[in-house]
């Protein structure tokens, strides 16, 4: 629409563009060149004469090694992997349903029920985590993946639920009354006409609530205690800093890798996700 | 055979529970109890649990007595509670306004065609996308006094004479954590309001310049007002979750230098959980509430009112 003289679109598009893709790519780029630096050249002061930021001459699988047969970074990566993804199916299953019923079901307090909904959206988790971990010890869930698995989805759902309204009330009704026209019963209708329909809708809940339970930290830190039970986030934080010690070329290590399920996740699916983004902040 | 005859059979006669569930609200009720008995179990029992203990005076391995305000009074008087009170406005207040500047930019630079668009949009996302403890200690390592890749680019590029001590300082460490949340939280607004942006027809904006208008008149007349609701819904949820933070402040600095970079969520864990005083701990998180609660309440009528308007 509005081109100007080629150094323009230089100076005012190319070049701040490209320094928001680099220093929003930085810190990742750190994360790799760290973890693959001999410890000899990563604990060197940075104003010393041969220190060499951007490069490595000596690169080393050391601190791999040390992350998989010294620590229990393996069971970590399972652990949040089974997880994530069941609270990912318990909140869909909950949300697709509860989404279905607030958007297209008439029935008294429908409307209340659906800011209730949005509101719990809102809770963020720190404000409950102290009776939360109480109430996890009383049902003697502490230190079992369970404790997360049933905790997760009171964050996931009120989002999936709120995403799923959305899709639902842009599928139009006369789809569904046809099918009912036909003899299908309300419940068949939804299950066979309506959810079908909202598929997109369903995988773009499905990737956000999975990144956002990989994502968790402060239930897993404050409800799981045996190194063998955490989860990747909370076992990177515990077991790779000894009191004042970090052992930073693991620690990057741990990072890159537990980042790449949820990057494989997000970049097959990317439009989906970025829509269920957008599409659950026009609510 | 047997599966033909039951399949048939409950087409003629649907069981009374199936004909229950032609009704809407039966339906209904069936749908939405899964959620409300997970939302109740884990949200609002915990809440009700939560209140109690800030009343009691129970620590770990012992249930306390009922105590009335005292918890509340005693953080009244505690000089730290007030640090991480303003602490928390200060950076909720600070990274809004920058995310939300540099989102804006960086969406209006996406907001138009070029090679590689896609690509750029999905590497853009990233911080956000990635666990946030785990980028943190990136950060965390890009900090380092001893080994900061910072401090090097700085001086060498001639900004600095001597090393920063970034996370050793009181305010340089609450700057740090702040850039760390607006770095991750850039690509969030960025990418939301370039949805909003893609919704508003270019012709406005066409009219505007004909008319006359510089592209500043342009922005501010024609695009920024009808930007605004999904601008508000967008800054709803990260005033929110910025006011609750915890994972950043954790990683950076766990509260420290002495106790200046708490935050509410980082305060209560670092009582409720660390001291084991959890009755005090839970007197602090629910101290965020009222604000939270008042924080949202203004955003939503303000997004009503934008939306009516």
């Amino acid at each position: 629409m509005i081109e100007g003289a080629l150094w323009r679109r230089w100076v005012f598009y190319n070049i701040p563009l490209a320094l928001f893709v680099f220093v929003l790519l930085f810190p990742f780029y750190w994360m790799i060149i760290t973890s693959f630096r001999p410890d000899g050249e990563l604990y060197r002061p940075w104003n010393a004469v041969n220190y060499m930021p951007f490069w490595t001459n000596h690169p080393t699988l050391e601190h791999f090694r040390y992350l998989f047969e010294e620590t229990d970074f393996g069971r970590w990566m399972v652990n949040t992997m089974f997880i994530a993804a069941t609270s990912t199916l318990i909140s869909l299953f909950c949300g697709v349903l509860a989404g279905y019923a607030l958007a297209r079901l008439n029935f008294p307090w429908a409307g209340s029920l659906g800011t209730l909904i949005f509101i719990t959206y809102l809770v963020p988790q720190t404000l409950l985590f102290i009776p939360l971990a109480e109430i996890i010890r009383d049902f003697r869930l502490g230190d079992s993946p369970w404790s997360l698995i049933l905790t997760y989805p009171t964050f996931l759902i009120p989002f999936c639920t709120w995403l799923m309204m959305g899709y639902f009330k842009a599928i139009p009704k006369e789809l569904e009354e046809c099918a009912r026209i036909d003899g299908a019963s309300r419940w068949k209708a939804m299950l066979y006409i309506v959810i079908p329909v909202a598929v997109p809708g369903i995988l773009s809940s499905g990737i956000i609530a999975f990144t956002l339970s990989w994502n968790e930290f402060i239930y897993a830190l404050v409800f799981l205690s045996s190194p063998q039970e955490k989860t990747v986030a909370v076992g990177v934080t515990s077991e790779l800093i000894r009191g004042d010690v970090f052992f930073w070329g693991s620690l990057m290590a741990g990072a890159l890798l537990g980042s790449v399920p949820v990057a494989i996740v997000y970049s097959f699916f990317v439009e989906h996700y970025v829509s269920g983004l957008t599409g659950s902040v026009k609510g | 055979m047997t599966v033909t005859a039951l399949g048939t059979a409950r087409v003629r006669r649907p069981s009374v529970r199936l004909r229950r569930l032609e009704d809407e609200r039966w339906l209904a009720l069936a749908l939405l109890s899964p959620t409300a008995v997970l939302l109740g179990l884990f949200i609002a029992y915990p809440f009700a649990e939560g209140v109690l203990l800030s009343l009691s005076s129970a620590k770990v391995g012992d249930p306390g007595v009922f105590v009335g305000l005292k918890n509340f009074a005693k953080l009244a008087d505690d000089n730290i509670f007030w640090t991480a009170v303003w602490n928390t406005f200060w950076y909720t207040g600070v990274t809004t306004v920058f995310k939300l500047g540099l989102g804006l930019w960086l969406a209006m630079l996406l907001n138009r065609h070029f090679r590689g668009k896609a690509l750029v949009r999905a590497f853009i996302l990233l911080p956000f996308i990635i666990p946030t403890v785990l980028s943190t200690f990136a950060w965390k390592w890009m900090f380092d006094p001893t080994f900061s890749v910072i401090n090097w680019s700085l001086f060498h590029l001639g900004f600095i004479k001597a090393r920063i001590n970034w996370l050793g300082d009181p305010t340089l460490a609450m700057t740090s954590i702040m850039i760390v949340n607006i770095w991750r939280g850039v690509p969030f607004f960025a990418i939301s309001l370039l949805a909003g942006l893609q919704t508003i027809s270019p012709e406005l904006n066409e009219a505007a310049a004909i008319d006359g208008a510089r592209p500043w008149a342009r922005f501010w007349y024609v695009t920024w007002p009808l930007l605004l609701p999904v601008t508000m819904v967008v800054m709803l949820f990260s005033v929110i979750q910025t006011f609750a933070d915890f994972q950043l402040v954790y990683v950076m600095t766990g509260g420290g230098p002495a106790n200046a970079t708490h935050l509410f969520a980082t305060y209560a864990y670092q009582i409720g959980i660390v001291s084991g005083l959890l009755s005090e701990g839970a007197a602090v998180s629910l101290a965020m509430f009222p604000f939270l609660f008042i924080i949202v309440v203004v955003q939503l009528l303000y997004i009503r009112r934008v939306e009516t308007r």
